[in-house]
This record gives structure tokens, sequence and C-alpha cells, in this order.
């Protein structure tokens, strides 16, 4: 049994989260680039022209990309041979968070009840998601979560019937009706099966996942790529006016489902899609 | 090309914007999201007068990270819009004229920016780091206790924005859409 201290786990989710929310991931900074080098239209260019800007500015001076930081997003693979010792698990996730919101000068934007609202001032707690899975290590992502493009994402339980059309229309329908508000270009995490909370999962998960992957079914690769093209012939463009790049990525992560069902859940990112990893 | 606009935004200048027009904005800005829009349209319910002048005003509809020793302001980039819907309007009959956000608007938004003669410019979101370096002066003047939604008085140049809806309601958002559709026949 290994061993893993409680604030080994707290220095690297601080640690990430500064990070993440200063250094866009190479692989969507190279999506943007690309479609940079595509678009005509003059105001589409200007705005991917600032965007690269941006994340270049925040690169070099090491401060947030966008001012939106989100909400903590921490996924944790905990090998099954690693034993926590020294503290609490989700006190030592939320602790890192804490820290690195306060060290990193990220903006705190949680409050601590939904309705009665009132910001809890340090952006904890984090939105964990543990699993137990095999080994000695534990695998460490943190991906920041702004609420501009989370509000725009919507999940739907289709009868079976509804088929594989029904799901590509819903996906549309979803980034159409999105529209200019999650700051397009987006990345669109698709989930689809499991239950109905395990499939608005599936959909952040995929959002985590780099968007010059595939999934490893062609049958779900070749929909991504479907897909992607068809939110690129909606017209929306950066920033909602008007061009070619709606979207730069869109991922699909699919699980079994029942006999009766067929979820789908439609998460969206902008174009600040951060995450980032590590292992202890 | 882009068009230099000093603030303030009189009717007079917000006539000669027109929606999809680039401009490189520069003047007095006041910041304000929900929470403190909530609150201002209260004190005005209640008779008050509000922490600004809102005559020609413009509105920027961010809550920015806290600045980092040496900086006037954190990140800054552009809130959506649409959660001051509620408000606009209201803001709008004071004299508060221009905002500044990203995202659609409601279409009783939209008649209130006719008959008030508003602009609606869009920031682009997520350029955060770019949107700061045009913020030269930074200064918080209400509602400390709500953090990044404080009200801030600010000061900035050539501040790059787009109107996306004019003060006849013209919509860039549909403007473009279309233009776009039509030019590579999927219309």
């Amino acid at each position: 049994m290994r061993e893993i201290q409680a604030s080994q786990i707290t220095d690297v989710v601080e640690k990430l989260c500064i990070e993440a929310n200063y250094y866009l991931p190479e692989d969507v900074k190279c999506a943007i680039k690309n479609c940079r080098a595509c678009e005509d239209g003059e105001i589409a260019k200007g705005v991917l022209d600032n965007i690269i800007e941006n994340y270049e500015i925040a690169d070099a001076e090491a401060v947030p990309i966008c001012q939106d930081t989100g909400m903590a997003c921490v996924f944790l693979e905990i090998g099954q041979d690693v034993h926590i010792t020294g503290g609490d698990l989700s006190a030592a996730v939320d602790e890192g968070v804490r820290r690195g919101y306060d060290k990193g000068y990220l903006r705190k934007s949680v409050v601590k009840d939904p309705v009665r609202r009132g910001n809890t001032g340090d952006n904890t707690p984090a939105m964990l998601y543990t699993e137990i899975v095999p080994g000695d290590q534990i695998k460490v992502t943190v991906g920041p979560k702004g609420f501009g493009s989370e509000n725009m994402s919507m999940i739907r339980m289709f009868k079976p019937s509804a088929g594989l059309q029904g799901i590509k229309d819903f996906i549309l329908e979803v980034v159409e009706t999105a529209g200019p508000n999650p700051c397009p270009p987006m990345v669109v995490g698709v989930g689809i099966g499991g239950t109905f909370d395990k499939c608005a999962l599936l959909a952040k998960k995929a959002l985590m996942r780099p968007i010059d992957s595939s999934n490893p079914d062609p049958y779900y690769a070749d929909l991504e790529k479907e897909m992607l093209e068809k939110i690129n012939q909606l017209g929306i463009g950066p920033q909602g006016f008007g061009g070619k790049t709606t979207a730069i990525g869109l991922n699909i992560e699919t699980l079994p489902t029942h006999i009766a069902g067929m979820p789908c859940a439609v998460n969206i990112n902008c174009h600040v899609t951060r995450h980032k990893t590590e292992v202890i | 090309m882009e068009k230099h606009i000093q603030l303030p935004l009189t009717e007079e200048l917000a006539k000669t914007l027109h929606a999809g027009d680039s401009v490189l904005l520069s003047g007095t800005i006041y910041t304000s999201r929900d929470a403190g829009h909530k609150r201002m349209c209260e004190a005005l319910a209640r008779g008050e007068e509000l922490p600004f002048d809102p005559a020609d005003a413009t509105i920027y509809y961010v809550g920015p990270t806290p600045a980092k020793p040496g900086q006037v302001i954190g990140s800054a980039g552009p809130t959506t819009s649409g959660r001051m819907d509620a408000y606009a309007p209201t803001m709008m009959s004071v004299g508060a004229r221009g905002m500044i956000g990203k995202g659609a608007r409601l279409p009783e938004v939209v008649e209130a920016m006719k008959k008030y003669h508003g602009v609606y410019f869009g920031a682009i979101g997520g350029a955060g780091a770019l949107l700061a370096k045009c913020i030269k002066k930074a200064e918080l003047i209400a509602f400390e206790d709500l953090g990044a939604e404080a009200l801030r008085r600010l000061e900035v140049e050539n501040m790059p924005l787009v109107v996306i809806i004019d003060s006849e309601g013209n919509n860039l958002y549909e403007m473009g859409r279309e233009k776009y559709l039509e030019e590579h026949g999927q219309k």
C-alpha cells in the first residue's frame, strides 16, 4: 500500500488551479490558429486575432486568460493501492483550490447557496469527482469551468426511437440556442448513454479530453467530425458575429444505457477550454 | 476601419454608431454585473441617487480578477449581458446609454435602446488579459462587499469593441450570420 499525504494533493491542486487559468492547452491554441487561417470575414479574422493575442499575453505575463476563472472542477483517479493519510481528502482538495485562487489572483466566483447566494470568498468548494482505478498513483485533473458557457448546456432523455438523428439534431439545437452567449468559438462536450447524472458527467469529461484526439470507436470518431462540420455551417462564427468558426472542437463520450432510454448531454465550453493534469 | 470614440456617449454620438462598426473606445466607464444592477434599480425605485451620474454613461458588464501587484486591474473581459436584461431598460431610462458585454439581448432591451438611443457594444468574451491592457485607471466607488461584482469607475483607452446593436435596433448577431449564410450558399 503506497501512502500519499493529503497535503501533497493540496499542493498539486493549488498549482494546477493557477496553471490551468494562465496557460491555455497547446491543442486549443493550435485549433484556434488553424481556424484563423481558414476564416475569410474581416470581423471574424479580427476577433480570432484578438483571441490569439489574448492567450499570448496570458502566457507571457502569467495572468488569467479569462476573468471567469470558473468553478474548480477537480477529477481524481485514485489508485486502489493508495492510502491517503494526514487528513480528509475533500478538505485537502478545497484547501488547494483556496490557496490556488488566492495566490494566483484568480476570481472567486462561488456562492454558498444557489438560491440565497452569498460569495464563499475563496472559490470553494471544488466540484470534486473521484474514481477508484487500478494502481498506486493519483491522477489529478483541474478544469476551471466558466459559467457563460455552462449556462448554455443541456441534457435530454431521449426515447431510443429518436435514434442517431435525434442526437444530431439535439447537438445542433443546443449550439444554435447558445448562439453568441458562450463566447464562441466554443468547444462542445457530448455525453451519450448512462443514467441522467452519469450522462452529464460524460459531457464534462469530454471537455477534458484534448480536442485533437478522437473517440477510440470509429463510429463516434466519425460522428465527432460530422457534427463539428455541421456546427461550423451554422454561420454563428467567432463571438456570434458571423463566420466559419463556431466551434473549434467536439468530443463525444459514451456509456452503456438502459433498454428504455438514450440520454444525451451537451456541455458547452468557450475557446478558453482549460484543463491541466498531474500524476502523484 | 476602426472608429475612435471618445465618451461620454451623447445622443448625437450614439446616432453615428451602426451595428457592425469596429470601434476603439476611450473615456470613463462604470463596471457592474447583475448583483450591482439589482441594487441600483432598487435604489432608483426608492427614489435614491445612483453611486455615479448616469447621464450619457456607459456600463461595462464585467467582474475582473483581482489585480496582481503592479497591475491596474486583473483580467477583465465581458460577462453575459442577458443577465442584465431585467435592469437595462431602467438604467437607460435614467440616461445610461452605453452597454458593453457579450451575448444576446431581449426584445424589450432593444425597444428601450430605440427609445433612449442606447448602444450595445460587444467586447471579446474570453479575452480578459487583452482587454485589461486598455484599462488605465480603476477605482472602487460602491458595493465593495460584492467583491468582483463591486461598482468601479474605469478609465479606458482604445478599448477594441464592435457595435452589436445600434440605436435603431440593428443587430450584428442577426446580420453577421445572415451575411455568412448568404455568401456560403446555405440559406
